[in-house]
């Protein structure tokens, strides 16, 4: 029963990191109607920046996102200026293929750099841990924990509490209809994606202080966000941090109770009945594309 | 007309000759090799334009039933204690047939969805399996890998013979299927399908079921082609079998080529293949051939999305209507009203 508890603590623990990896994941798809395949990769792309600054200089991962964040939103402004933008005709197909593509490259030029050898991001939190209920927690989980809560809140601040917020979910909610009213939705997308990758740059690090990565991390990884967006309806963010945190935690648990290698396949499973019970996800409507 | 049709039938002869004559004319095992790899992509881009060409239903996850077909095959041969030879090549299409049965399930739960939600669903299923061949050790051999016997007699130059026409055999085969279902109603309904969905429902084209069927074509004919590949390397592994580059490489193919087009699969599996062969060659060790194999695919979608087959045709037709508007203009007014509709 103890470990059942310490699972379902774990779990709600990596469950808000993976919150704030499917949030960006997420808002680019309810902005743009993309689906983000490299993702994954910009992940990957944050935790090996913060870790490039970390070797270097030897300061703490987390001082890293100081640099971190600007760096990945200018670059999310840069893809989607590139990359995005030009799509004209069948974006959603179109998009899959080039973020995909992106995300090839992307490892190509990490493994070129760093190799396919597994780093990983060390500090003194990352060992020491302190007791409750019986049993020990390490304290990374509980800093990445506050900076991911910290991030998500300041998100839907931004959302819900200001104009540009107010632009973003117009664009989310009817492109063509916030166009008419005066939003420059080019410019809305262009940040939207910038603040996605900001928050792939902050789950980076905790992603990079809680595992081992390599360049060809981002795979598993992206099955797992996608999957997670799916299960919290595609588009919206508070389906987003419930699908994360009942994935995790299922996962979590499962590692006890069954074993550890066939957590992950928990994860898929939930997503098969999700499907069959209900196909739009969580929070997700069913929109009738193209009408 | 007639005349073009005898031209096309001319080319198609010629280049079914060459074909067969591969390991004739270049009998060197490092030629053959590529030949091989070639045709076994020949047959995934055109079975794989089946569903993301006609139906417009992209399937990353179409390495799943590649892998499927590999460790089918794999599995039956090793049980069954068949001796190395031909005779395996005859449980090739047992091993399609159960690819085909696995999209039946497949597709059923990820055709619930549209367009965009089945894109990630097929990429879940996809390391879904993948997680199954590692962890159901005592079936797959798991993360050690699955050996498949292997034919000691063919020696020398001889190795990737029989492979070869395997693959071109299966190649043909996607490609009278595929022909044959763009000629159909069935074909129709499909292309119905990716214009609008909901016009076509409407119309009566029973939707569901013909994606559903095309998924399964399309899944069944790339697990043969996996099957073939899986007793050609003789081994094995989850992550080279299902490998999510595999997938990928086949939709690559069909845009380059032309999406929903017969030949642009064919085109663009000959274009790039030997191509990504050599970058592996002589990029593999640094990773960089991935670099270069993004920036082809960027290339290709930002500047040409509709593909080489259709962007030349066009060009064709429009020399074409150029050269004919002196006297016989009016003549060819209504066939130019017909080319303009159709988009």
């Amino acid at each position: 029963m103890a470990l059942v508890l310490e699972a379902v603590v774990l779990g709600v623990l990596i469950g808000g990191v993976y919150a704030l990896m499917a949030s960006g994941l997420t808002l680019i798809f309810g902005v743009m109607r993309i689906i983000n395949v490299g993702h994954g990769a910009l992940v990957i792309l944050g935790a090996y920046l913060s870790f490039a600054l970390f070797r270097s200089l030897h300061i703490d991962p987390f001082l890293t996102l100081v640099v971190t964040v600007p760096a990945m939103f200018a670059l999310g402004v840069l893809i989607q200026f590139i990359f995005i933008r030009p799509l004209r005709t069948d974006r959603e197909a179109l998009s899959v293929l080039v973020t995909y593509a992106l995300a090839l490259g992307i490892e190509g030029v990490l493994g070129y750099i760093f190799t396919t050898n597994y780093v990983e991001l060390r500090a003194w939190y990352e060992t020491a841990s302190f007791p409750i209920f019986g049993f020990y927690i390490t304290w990374v989980y509980v800093f990445g924990f506050v900076l991911c809560l910290a991030v998500l809140g300041a998100l839907f601040l931004m959302l819900y509490r200001t104009p540009f917020g107010g632009a973003v979910r117009a664009t989310m909610l009817n492109r063509t209809a916030a166009q008419l009213i005066g939003v420059d939705v080019d410019r809305v997308s262009a940040l939207a994606f910038g603040v996605g990758m900001a928050t792939a740059a902050a789950g980076g690090v905790v992603f990079g202080l809680t595992n081992a990565f390599n360049p060809g991390s981002h795979y598993d990884l992206i099955s797992r966000l996608l999957t997670i967006i799916v299960l919290g309806g595609l588009g919206s963010l508070r389906g987003a941090v419930i699908a994360a945190l009942i994935m995790l935690i299922t996962t979590e648990v499962a590692a006890v109770l069954i074993s550890p290698v066939w957590a992950s396949f928990v994860f898929f499973a939930i997503l098969v009945a999700v499907l069959i019970v209900r196909p739009q996800g969580l929070y997700g409507v069913r929109v009738r594309e193209r009408i | 007309m007639s005349r073009t049709v005898a031209l096309k039938a001319l080319g198609l002869v010629v280049l079914a000759v060459l074909a067969l004559l591969v390991p004739v004319l270049a009998p060197d095992p490092a030629t053959t090799n590529v030949a091989v790899f070639t045709m076994m992509y020949v047959g995934l881009a055109t079975a794989w334009n089946i569903m993301g060409g006609y139906t417009g239903y992209i399937s990353l996850g179409h390495a799943a039933f590649f892998g499927f077909g590999a460790y089918s095959l794999g599995l039956l041969l090793n049980q069954l204690h068949i001796a190395p030879g031909y005779g395996p090549f005859v449980l090739v299409p047992v091993a399609g047939l159960l690819a085909a049965l696995l999209a039946v399930g497949i597709g059923w739960v990820a055709l619930r969805t549209r367009a965009a939600t089945f894109v990630i669903v097929t990429i879940a299923f996809m390391f879904m399996l993948q997680l199954l061949a590692e962890n159901l050790v005592k079936l797959t051999g798991g993360g050690a890998g699955l050996s498949l016997p292997y034919p000691r007699d063919w020696g020398g130059d001889f190795f990737n013979t029989p492979y070869y026409y395997a693959m071109l055999a299966l190649a043909v085969l996607a490609l009278v299927v595929s022909w044959w279902i763009r000629r159909s109603k069935f074909g129709l309904g499909l292309l119905a399908i990716r214009d609008d969905e909901d016009k076509a429902l409407a119309v009566g084209v029973p939707t569901r079921a013909f994606k559903l069927t095309a998924f399964v074509i399309s899944a069944g004919l790339v697990g043969m082609i996996g099957a073939v590949y899986g007793y050609y390397v003789t081994f094995i592994y989850p992550q080279f079998v299902i490998d999510p580059l595999i997938g990928i490489s086949m939709v690559l193919m069909v845009f380059l080529g032309g999406l929903g087009t017969l030949s642009g699969p064919v085109l663009g599996a000959v274009l790039l293949e030997p191509a990504q062969l050599q970058f592996a060659y002589h990029f593999g060790a640094s990773r960089l051939y991935l670099v270069l194999y993004s920036a082809v695919f960027l290339v290709v979608i930002l500047l040409m999305p509709r593909g080489i087959v259709p962007s030349v045709a066009d060009l064709w037709h429009r020399w074409r209507r150029r050269r004919a508007a002196g006297p016989t203009a009016t003549a060819r007014g209504p066939r130019k009203a017909v080319k303009a509709a159709s988009p």
